[in-house]
């Protein structure tokens, strides 16, 4: 039996055995944020200890940056204000590279790491956000950490970790229209649960996966977290060299030649060994939305949501409280949910391709009354291109708000943020009670292109009749 | 957080039952108390939104009832911790005076994270979880004692046997759970592996 990519770049950078179960891994790609990085630095700090390897240490600002008049500081938010003169201190102080609001790479962590190539295949990538298994979508070991994590990182470039285990993921038939990557990974988290991956690392592959842009592999990738995987990865092929050539960090020359050597060694053999199997046909499957209150509580937009009576034992409890938070009734279905914001944005969907999808299905329509609708961009990068393609105007003219980068409502701690019971169509990755910022507010996770529809008509509907 | 140190084996002490699946990380500690560059005073907002309605009314959650008042040992049901990696959710738990956790199952992040902070994290089936949860409920009053060492619980004399990973067992025991030191030790075989990356060389090796 062959080896699968995980096992192999794990092997590659396993340090030493801790115990009988707990390796020390050697952490390739160091990616820090302001939010749960300060309480490390601060640590260092008291112990005189410099950061171990600051050339694979990266740092960005994302989470509580306003995406309105961004420039302007000191925040109006000075819990905000004192987070980034942290970061700046902290960056400065340890001679870590710092992608701030001043750079034009700024952008959420999860976006800026591969549109810069600094993301690249079989590194480990470790950040103190549980979304850094987007990473993976290059062939990268990359998970989320604790911030004692992030100071052992910092320290020791290396972390005390379990191996995991590693189910693959196969992802076959023909993807019907308005079915996008989110969709998929949405069915994915529906029918394995939110708890079916603990202890995996999943290998996301097969013929539908193949045919995926790099874009829509991160999208995948980034929500493994959802479903229960701390990681989740797509064996890098020409679509990922082709992605990485000529991006700033990305090898050159002779070297990018080496690189891709390096790269294909890497990939899970066609023998490979994995822990578990499962297989998914989506030929029938159409667009998803979620109605509950975990990413798992996902139905087609053309199906009913379920009846308790039919539901497993073990979900009746975390159903009847989606059904009393979300006000919806057992049995019906989403479409016509009358929505009051529409957020397009997030490390799940604020990409390029991202903003493509949905400014068509927008474009010549207008934002119905009294649905707010905004647009942010994941990172300085894609506003830019966005802009120069025409994008920003064709969401303005619609009625949405052109933001600048960041996080944005996709989090609730920068200023963007639901109020009340308000109900959100959005494209980012959890719908959890209170995610949005109003403990009461309500989140419907969906694509880009469904949340477009949604802005358009003002309550939930099926994007194919867009299309 | 600096010297290593190994935790009481036994943890006694009264619980706190938080019934429910899939609480999430965000309903632990709501992101807006993420904003702040120390753990201090995390302790105070633990649960916030599902202690305090939005005018600051206490809502009914077991955080705030007097019965439980001074638990140390928490138990709950599964995938608990699930969403966000922030270490701020057992920062805020344990800051409240939670020593110990029992459940059906834990998300895995929110697991390591407690280990990194001496928190023993111990699960058992839904059943005998559920049992605990409801002595902790009629009877408050019960002392639990949490055994590191035997994975187990023992209230009253009856003893319950629970699971744990071996890692997290091993590091608490060892005193190896605040891992920095451990890992600070082997520093040439950092350096070997570091010298050894492709994309550290500029893949010239």
């Amino acid at each position: 039996m062959g080896k699968n990519l995980f096992n192999k770049v794990w092997d590659l950078h396993k340090v030493a055995s801790l115990s009988e179960t707990r390796d020390q891994l050697f952490i390739g790609l160091h990616l820090v944020h302001e939010v749960t990085s300060p309480q490390a630095f601060q640590v260092l700090r008291e112990r005189g200890l410099p950061v171990k390897y600051p050339d694979l240490t990266i740092a960005t600002v994302d989470h509580i940056v306003p995406t309105v008049n961004q420039g302007l500081r000191p925040f109006g938010d000075s819990l905000a204000e004192e987070m980034m003169q942290a970061i700046e201190n902290n960056t400065s102080e340890f001679g870590v590279k710092f992608l701030g609001l001043d750079s034009d790479s700024q952008g959420i962590v999860h976006i800026i790491g591969p549109e810069n190539g600094i993301t690249q295949p079989g590194m480990t990538i470790a950040c103190g956000d549980s979304h850094t298994s987007t990473h993976g979508a290059f062939g990268a070991i990359a998970f989320g950490i604790g911030t004692s994590q992030v100071r052992d990182v910092l320290a020791t470039q290396t972390l005390a970790l379990d191996r995991l285990r590693v189910r693959k993921i196969h992802i076959e038939g023909s993807q019907g229209s308005g079915v996008t990557a989110k969709d998929i990974i949405l069915k994915i988290i529906a029918e394995l649960g939110v708890t079916g991956g603990m202890g995996y690392a999943y290998e996301y592959c097969g013929p539908v996966i193949d045919a995926l842009s790099m874009e829509e592999r991160m999208t995948i990738c980034n929500m493994s977290i959802e479903g229960g995987a701390r990681a989740g990865y797509v064996n890098p092929d020409q679509i990922t060299y082709d992605y990485l050539d000529g991006r700033r960090f990305a090898p050159t020359g002779d070297s990018f030649k080496k690189a891709v050597k390096y790269w294909r060694s890497i990939a899970s053999d066609n023998d490979a060994a994995f822990d578990d199997t499962y297989t998914l046909d989506i030929t029938s499957m159409g667009p998803m939305v979620s109605w509950g209150i975990t990413p798992g509580q996902a139905v087609e937009i053309d199906k009913e949501l379920p009846l308790l009576s039919q539901v497993d034992d073990k979900e009746l409890e975390i159903t009847r409280k989606a059904y009393e938070h979300m006000g919806f009734k057992e049995g019906q279905r989403m479409e016509g949910e009358k929505i009051d914001v529409a957020f397009i944005g997030s490390c799940t969907n604020g990409r390029l391709s991202d903003l493509r999808a949905a400014a068509k299905v927008v474009a010549g329509r207008q934002v119905a009354e009294k649905t707010t609708a905004l647009v942010v961009p994941g990172s300085k990068k894609v506003k830019a291109q966005a802009e120069k393609e025409g994008l920003d105007q064709v969401f303005i003219e619609a009625g949405f708000q052109w933001r600048e980068a960041g996080c944005s409502m996709c989090l609730a701690m920068n200023p963007d943020k639901l109020t009340g019971r308000q109900l959100c169509a959005s494209s980012s990755n959890r719908n959890f009670i209170g995610r949005q910022g109003a403990p009461q507010g309500r989140t419907l996770l969906m694509s880009p292109a469904m949340v477009a529809a949604a802005a358009i008509k003002g309550y939930v509907t099926d994007v194919r009749k867009f299309l | 957080m600096s010297e290593s140190k190994s935790i009481a084996n036994i943890i006694k002490g009264r619980a706190i039952p938080v019934t429910g699946n899939d609480i999430d990380t965000d309903r632990i500690i709501p992101a807006r108390f993420l904003r702040c560059v120390t753990f201090e005073g995390l302790g105070e907002q633990v649960f916030r939104d599902e202690r305090y309605d939005i005018e600051g009314l206490q809502k009914d959650h077991p955080f705030n009832e007097e019965k439980y008042s001074g638990g140390s040992i928490l138990i709950v049901n599964s995938n608990f911790g699930c969403g966000s990696s922030r270490e701020h959710a057992p920062q805020a738990i344990m800051r409240y005076g939670i020593r110990g956790i029992i459940g059906e199952s834990f998300a895995e992040i929110f697991a390591g994270n407690c280990t990194s902070l001496g928190i023993p994290v111990l699960t058992g089936k839904a059943s005998a979880i559920q049992q605990l949860q409801k002595q902790a409920e009629r009877y408050p009053e019960t002392v639990f004692s949490l055994s590191i060492d035997e994975k187990s619980v023992v209230y009253n004399g009856k003893k319950v046997v629970l699971e744990m990973s071996d890692s997290a067992r091993t590091a608490l025991l060892g005193g190896t759970w605040d891992t920095l030191d451990v890992l600070l030790k082997n520093r040439e075989a950092i350096e070997k592996v570091h010298s050894g990356l492709p994309y550290v060389t500029n893949f010239n090796n």
